[in-house]
């Protein structure tokens, strides 16, 4: 009889007869390093935690300085220990490298197991077949050659991988299994790579634009903008476009009164400088493709245009000025500063699209559409601060050195004489502004595709069974043939019944006994 | 028919899918402690001398019907029941809001009943698991219990970060993931407590009428497992959807960080069954807690959380 060595084993219930040592040092390896990739595991779910809890700087940077001040014993030091960054956090990739070093010490060996064990044949049946958790014993008429004839054609018709004996048949069949669990293993580490190819060379910037003004892909343009390490600035792909139109409609209904329904954006784009104008519409869900980057409609607000006359007669401003919602009704803030005014104006502005006034919440939104428009705007007088050097958000005014004029409610055409002759300002009507974000992510098309791969391997690793099923036939002392069938399941679940009783079936039907 | 009335045939037949919850549940307690006085007989895999006839299947025994099968036959008719009202009411939703109904925490709450039942029946069809009816149709009263009363809202169209194809993929999987965690949940109780039983050696009174503790382990590693891939192509789509939306596939979003530890929690529950020492209870264990995470996720995130995925609607 042949011993075959059985070299694929992933589970401690089968063991390879390595001989002692190797087989000592196959529990171990085995052992540690399941459990070691269990434990990491938990780690990494755990430490994906304080993320979800604390606000965090990639995605809510006022919100964490928000908290450090409210909690000045605990903020600074979370700050310290990168909870406010958790996801670059140096522990949380200590998790997750470890991880992967685990995965990968784990997917080598098993794949040259796994390799060794496809090229060989399954190993010879065991001698006690009723042994084994699914049996079917019963005499034949039939010789037994005639009998393990029928099962080595039978099961290899049935594609199983099979070997035949002195006086047995063994076959094996869900190789794909391993294979699949394999593949799923190096797809995850596919995928780490791509999200961290996507992170070094992919970029990705915010822009406000208003209705009638353009954007051009350069980095000056941009309001933020964040780019990976190997990302170089100045090689942004040259497209422009115009925003032509913003449409957006909200529920009127009672049910989520407010809530928005429609957003869409026209724009004439030029993918390249030179190239012809083309028109294109942005919506929610479908953002714009040009030059390996993407255009996304991510925001909207009002922009209220004000015409600022100084006191020198001069139209110093005249168009829309971007207002920041702060509600889901967007009652808006914004700020004009006229530098070049005579003398400087500043002015702080509250728009309320559908406008109300009580004494619990004073001037607010009532609804999100321009109903009802008004502008309620404080102006200042004096130095803006811009020539301090020090960077000053385009969105907040700086009060310090300016003396208040005065404040004044707008209507639509609206104007409004600065106390002291200090000139004049209009609220002529009303724009919308669109906000975009622009991105480059040259590794999710990789991470989708390992992500694909993932899955397709989880799936084989989880719903092949892998099986084997021993056939034996010998003629007992009467002279009737002893056939003697049994299974093992290989992989935890499988139902082996069925597959017993197929052999079963196969070695009656040539007998015509049933 | 008029949109009103659409609604109110809507609720009118998620009322009725309740109501015969209820009736189920008497039943289902009715059938489960008749099981309890019952000798149990381990279904013995047939060892057979001579051919065995193949296919037999050994769960289908000649025995008269007893008064908990009868019970238990009528508690799993009305279940079957209450899932079509249940499907009714909320297809009805559906066309009322012209629009997938799951675009809120109360509608996302009668699908995920819809998919708890719907993965009990499913697997009931396989083999019986009658035994489980209880607390499978106490879990689905309870959810839709708070569907009902906490969690009710008009419905309303969806904001246009939730009109896409990709809802409709990611969503109906996160949901029929979301019955079977909390089916394999439910057999994962059941299977601690008749291990105890067993290790104690008094597998007596209620505990008797549950399948082996080795059996209610395969069953709720079937369903893991059947879900565990269907999770992966939840998260998947569920990136998809969020590049084509927001501009990246993955941003750590509080509900994107509970789908990832959820995930990570199941996969460690299938190494576990796989880990000397771990199978059994250990595995048993982390089961619930993949079973807690995806509630926090569900609840919690939309809740509480401030996050980009926070459609509750309350
Ligand atoms: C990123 C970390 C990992 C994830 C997400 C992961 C996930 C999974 C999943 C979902 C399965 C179930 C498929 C099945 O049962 O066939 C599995 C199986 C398996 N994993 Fe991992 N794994 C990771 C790391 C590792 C590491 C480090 C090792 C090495 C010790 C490992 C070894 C195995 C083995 C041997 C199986 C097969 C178990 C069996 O046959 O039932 N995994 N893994």
């Amino acid at each position: 009889m042949t011993t075959t060595t059985d070299l694929l084993s992933t589970e401690p219930a089968a063991p390879p007869p390595l001989g002692g040592v190797g087989f000592a040092r196959w529990c171990w390896r085995q052992l540690t390093s399941m459990r070691v990739a269990l434990i990491l595991l938990f780690l990494l779910a755990i430490a994906a935690i304080p993320g979800s809890v604390l606000p965090q700087r990639g995605t809510d940077p006022i919100r964490v300085s928000d908290w450090i001040e409210g909690n000045p014993t605990w903020g600074p030091i979370l700050d310290r220990l990168g909870f406010f960054d958790v996801y670059a956090a140096p522990w949380f990739a200590a998790v997750y490298l470890l991880l992967f070093v685990s995965v990968i010490g784990c997917v080598l060996p098993r794949t040259r197991l796994h390799w060794r064990a496809l090229r060989s044949a399954p190993p010879a049946a065991p001698r006690r077949l009723d042994r084994m958790p699914e049996h079917r014993t019963w005499d034949s008429t039939a010789s037994a050659d005639v009998i393990l004839d029928r099962a080595y054609d039978d099961l290899k018709a049935r594609r199983w991988r099979v070997a035949r004996g002195d006086g047995w048949v063994s076959a094996e069949k869900g190789y794909w299994r391993e294979t699949g669990n394999l593949l799923f293993h190096a797809a995850l580490i596919a995928l780490l790579i791509a999200v961290g190819y996507g992170a070094l060379f992919g970029w990705r910037g915010n822009v406000i634009v208003r209705e009638g003004s353009g954007f051009s892909d350069t980095l000056t343009q941009y309001d933020a903008w964040g780019g990976g390490r190997l990302v170089d600035p100045a090689s942004l792909p040259p497209f422009a476009f115009t925003l032509d139109d913003f449409r957006v409609e909200f529920e009127r209904g009672d049910a989520q009164r407010g809530a928005p329904r429609l957003f869409e954006a026209d724009l004439t784009l030029w993918p390249a400088p030179g190239d012809p104008a083309e028109p294109v519409v942005v919506r929610v869900n479908e953002p714009l493709s040009v030059d390996g980057a993407k255009v996304f409609l991510v925001g909207h607000g009002y922009a209220p245009v004000l015409r600022l006359t100084d006191a020198l007669g001069r139209v110093v401003h005249d168009e829309g000025v971007v207002f920041l919602p702060q509600d889901g009704n967007l009652t808006s803030t914004g700020v004009l500063k006229a530098p070049d005014a005579t003398p400087s104006i500043g002015i702080e502005g509250l728009f309320l699209p559908t406008a109300a006034v009580d004494d619990v919440r004073g001037p607010h939104s009532t609804f999100p559409e321009a109903d009802d428009p008004a502008v309620f705007l404080s102006a200042w007088a004096g130095d803006l601060g811009l020539d301090s050097g020090v960077p000053q958000s385009v969105y907040a005014l700086d009060t310090e050195g300016m003396t208040q004029l005065g404040i004044e409610a707008l209507r639509p055409g609206d104007s409004w004489a600065l106390p002291g002759g200090n000139g004049t300002v209009e609220f002529v009507g009303l724009t919308r502004w669109a906000s975009f974000q622009i991105a480059h992510d040259p590794g999710k098309e990789p991470a989708l595709i390992s992500a694909m791969v993932a899955l397709a391997g989880l799936m084989m690793s989880l719903f092949i069974q892998r099986r084997r099923v021993w056939v034996r036939a010998s003629a007992s002392a009467s002279g009737a043939t002893v056939v003697s069938v049994a299974g093992l399941a290989r992989s935890d679940e499988a139902d082996l019944a069925p597959e017993v009783d197929a052999v079963v079936v196969a070695l009656n039907e040539g007998s015509g006994k049933a | 028919m008029t949109a009103a009335s659409l609604a109110e045939w809507s609720n009118l037949a998620v009322y009725s899918s309740m109501l015969v919850l209820i009736a189920a549940l008497i039943a289902f307690a009715v059938s489960f402690a008749a099981r309890g006085q019952r000798v149990m007989s381990p279904e013995l895999v047939s060892v057979g001398a001579g051919a065995p006839a193949p296919g037999s299947a050994p769960e289908q025994s000649a025995e008269p019907l007893a008064p908990g099968r009868r019970a238990g036959n009528i508690a799993m008719a009305l279940t079957w029941l209450a899932t079509g009202l249940l499907l009714v009411g909320l297809v009805l939703r559906g066309v009322w809001a012209g629009r997938v109904p799951w675009g809120n925490m109360y509608e996302f709450s009668l699908a995920w009943t819809l998919g708890i039942l719907a993965v009990f029946l499913v697997v009931s069809t396989r083999r019986d698991i009658r035994w489980l009816g209880l607390p499978v149709v106490f879990l689905a009263l309870l959810s839709l219990g708070l569907a009902v009363t906490v969690l009710y809202t008009e419905a309303a169209q969806l904001v246009p970060a939730l009109k896409s194809w990709w809802l409709v993929i990611h969503v109906a999987s996160a949901i029929i993931c979301g019955g079977a965690f909390t089916v394999a949940a439910a057999i994962s109780v059941l299977y601690l407590w008749r291990d105890r039983a067993e290790r104690k050696g008094k597998v007596t009174g209620i505990v008797a009428s549950l399948p082996d503790a080795s059996r209610l382990d395969t069953l709720s590693y079937r369903i893991l497992a059947f879900a565990f891939p269907l999770w992966t192509f939840a998260v998947i789509s569920g990136a998809i959807w969020a590049e084509n939306a927001w501009g990246r596939y993955w941003g750590w979003d509080p509900k994107e960080t509970w789908a990832f530890i959820t995930w990570v929690i199941y996969a460690g529950y299938l190494h576990a069954r796989s880990t000397a020492g771990w199978r059994g209870r250990r595995a048993a264990y982390i089961s619930l807690i993949g079973f807690v995470s995806f509630l926090i996720n569900y609840f919690g995130v939309n809740i509480f959380v401030n996050s980009l995925h926070s459609y509750a609607g309350l």
